[in-house]
């Protein structure tokens, strides 16, 4: 069942569900341009700095803090092999759970979820990157868009997890 | 490890190479230890990251834990974070206001000057224990300079403003960019590692050799947003002109006309036509504070300042403060952040922050490929043994000017690594 734009009720877990799934298997098969048509034209992407997880990144310095301009701009950077921190690709493997409705106000959802995700590279042993994400998804049509995705880390620093040189 | 030889610098040769085990071997490292960060003026932090009395951030500086503070009377201090008693950490968060400093294990209490206030059971000691013999201890050594504060482990070491010589100026150009002299830490601390030894962050941090290639999908990322880029002049590598300067005491400096855009005040595309009139009125307050000459210094030039051996000052994209420390001769951590006038406006402050991300941090545009680099560059040297040697020659033996994208910068950190790691510490 689509979710509609009408009012009241307008998405269900599931179908939220159903689209972070689907925005996960996009982002671990490198389809970004796929992954850029889920985003609305305002759209931002954001991870905080671990020790600033709750802030502006007009005031905050931040790890990532995209506009939709800087998002299309990464993954023109990403599809070029001189993105060295990217070449050869890193496998990744995202595990999203706990997805929950926190807000519904007309067409627009907020919606929280952990996830893990697993990177590979090279020889290297595993990487994993735990947190969660905040979204701002918009009914459209019979899915969503995505107007904000901030991922946000548990960790206290970065350390060794490196780089967040990928789609996190 | 019976005296082997770590630099060879032959100039009437020009010949400059530099020993591979330096940035393998484990016995370098404790020795670096020794004769590196227990002699050097280490920087511990900016005065503007705690504010107010009993303001604290606690952080691990030279191998040891500290704790970066004002104190009763406001003054900065920096106390080792260990209890008098039996060692334990006596400030276990990452920062905060602290009314005192407790070790939970026994109990000992210690103010917010580090003086010890609370013994629990005192009256079990004998009649000589003194509490003041038992405050927490300070590096033999604090000073700053312009607001970022050193420590130095080394009671005899020359004052911090004789240490820093040359890169003094350096320092005094970034600060130029506040109207009141004041420039802030903001808030935000980018902390990752790299699977490289720490000098090689030394040399990346100011080398632009690197530039065309390692950040090839930086600079497109510039012109495809309307950045215009010269054509590079004959005999040189990018679209402008810039050189490399020795300041003394191992600090270094590439000093080069930007194109890359600047918060304090060059505008470029990727700034938005918004910013504009904030550039330009950052700019007219430069020009009306400093006169056109000195306002075009600070304005017009990007640097990358090295001040011996682990802190780097980049005023480029904004302005980047980044210190790093071995773990392993593999392995570093490094601590950034960003810098900024304290009384930049808010659409000031937004617009430097999004500059910084375009190019610096673990998210960036450039800094993930510098990562790559380096931690290339330590898979690689696992040949050190059949492949002993890297040169370092650019620009040796040349009249003209020493380029951005030449290694005297480089061989200026080695010489004075090389000469230092020759040097047995003085008797205490």
């Amino acid at each position: 069942m689509p979710p509609e734009a009408s009012g009241k009720s307008v998405a269900t877990r599931q179908q939220v569900e159903d689209f972070l799934y689907h925005e996960a298997a996009l982002l671990d098969a490198w389809k970004l341009d796929e992954w850029l048509a889920l985003l609305t034209d305002d759209a931002t992407y954001r991870v905080p700095s671990n020790d600033r997880p709750d802030a502006d990144p007009a005031n905050t310095l931040f790890t990532i803090a995209d506009d939709i301009r800087r998002i299309r701009a990464r993954v023109h950077r990403l599809k070029d092999k001189n993105a060295h921190a990217e070449y050869p690709p890193s496998r990744t493997r995202r595990m999203i759970g706990n997805v929950r409705i926190v807000e519904q106000t007309g067409a627009e959802l907020k919606v929280e979820a952990n996830f893990v995700v697993y990177r590979y590279r090279r020889d290297e042993r595993i990487r994993e990157y735990v947190g969660f994400y905040r979204y701002r998804l918009r009914v459209d049509g019979g899915s969503f868009k995505i107007a904000a995705r901030e991922a946000v880390l548990d960790a206290m620093e970065l350390g060794s997890l490196g780089s967040v040189s990928f789609i996190l | 490890m019976s005296n082997p030889t770590f630099v060879v610098n032959e100039p009437d040769a020009l010949n400059f190479q530099v020993n591979r085990a330096t940035l393998v071997d484990p016995a370098v490292l404790e020795l670096e230890r020794r004769r590196i960060f227990d002699v050097c003026w280490i920087y511990v932090g900016h005065e503007s990251e705690v504010r107010a009395p009993g303001d604290f951030k606690t952080r691990n500086v030279a191998g040891r834990p500290l704790i970066f503070c004002r104190d009763s009377k406001n003054a900065v201090r920096v106390f080792l974070n260990t209890c008098r008693h039996r060692g334990a950490i006596v400030c276990r968060e990452p920062e905060g206001n602290a009314k005192s400093y407790f070790c939970f294990y026994h109990g000992w209490t210690y103010n917010r000057d580090g003086a010890l206030d609370g013994v629990p059971g005192e009256s079990a000691y004998p009649a000589s224990f003194d509490k003041c013999q038992f405050g927490l201890m300070e590096p033999p050594k604090v000073a700053s300079y312009r607001g970022f504060v050193f420590a130095n482990f080394d009671p005899k070491a020359m004052p911090l403003e004789d240490y820093l010589a040359g890169a003094k100026e350096y320092i005094d150009l970034i600060v130029d960019q506040s109207p009141s002299g004041q420039m802030e830490i903001i808030q935000g601390t980018q902390e990752y590692d790299i699977k490289a030894n720490w000098k090689l962050l030394v040399e990346n941090s100011f080398d632009d050799y690197h530039l065309l290639t390692t950040h090839s999908t930086w600079l497109d990322y510039m012109k495809r947003s309307g950045v215009e880029m010269k054509r590079p002049e004959r005999g040189h590598l990018l679209p402008a002109h810039g050189v490399g300067k020795s300041l003394g005491n191992g600090h270094a400096v590439i000093d080069n006309v930007n194109f890359r855009g600047r918060p304090v005040a060059k505008w470029i595309p990727i700034y938005g036509e918004a910013a504009k009139p904030e550039i330009e009125r950052i700019r007219a307050e430069l020009v009306a504070r400093l006169g056109e000459a000195r306002a075009a210094r600070v304005a017009d030039t990007n640097r990358n300042l090295v001040i011996f051996p682990n802190l780097v000052l980049n005023d480029g994209s904004a302005v980047t403060v980044r210190t790093f420390y071995p773990v392993t001769a593999d392995h570093m951590k490094v601590r950034a952040f960003a810098l900024g006038p304290k009384e930049e406006t808010a659409a000031a402050r937004a617009i430097r922050l999004d500059s910084f991300l375009t190019f610096y941090g673990p998210g960036g545009f450039a800094t993930p490929d510098d990562v790559e680099a380096l931690e290339s560059v330590q898979s690689g040297l696992a040949t050190y043994r059949e492949v002993p040697w890297s040169v370092m020659t650019r620009g040796m033996g040349k009249n003209e000017d020493q380029l951005n994208t030449d290694e005297l910068h480089l061989r200026t950190f080695w010489i004075q690594w090389d000469k230092l790691m020759k040097t047995a510490r003085h008797a205490a």
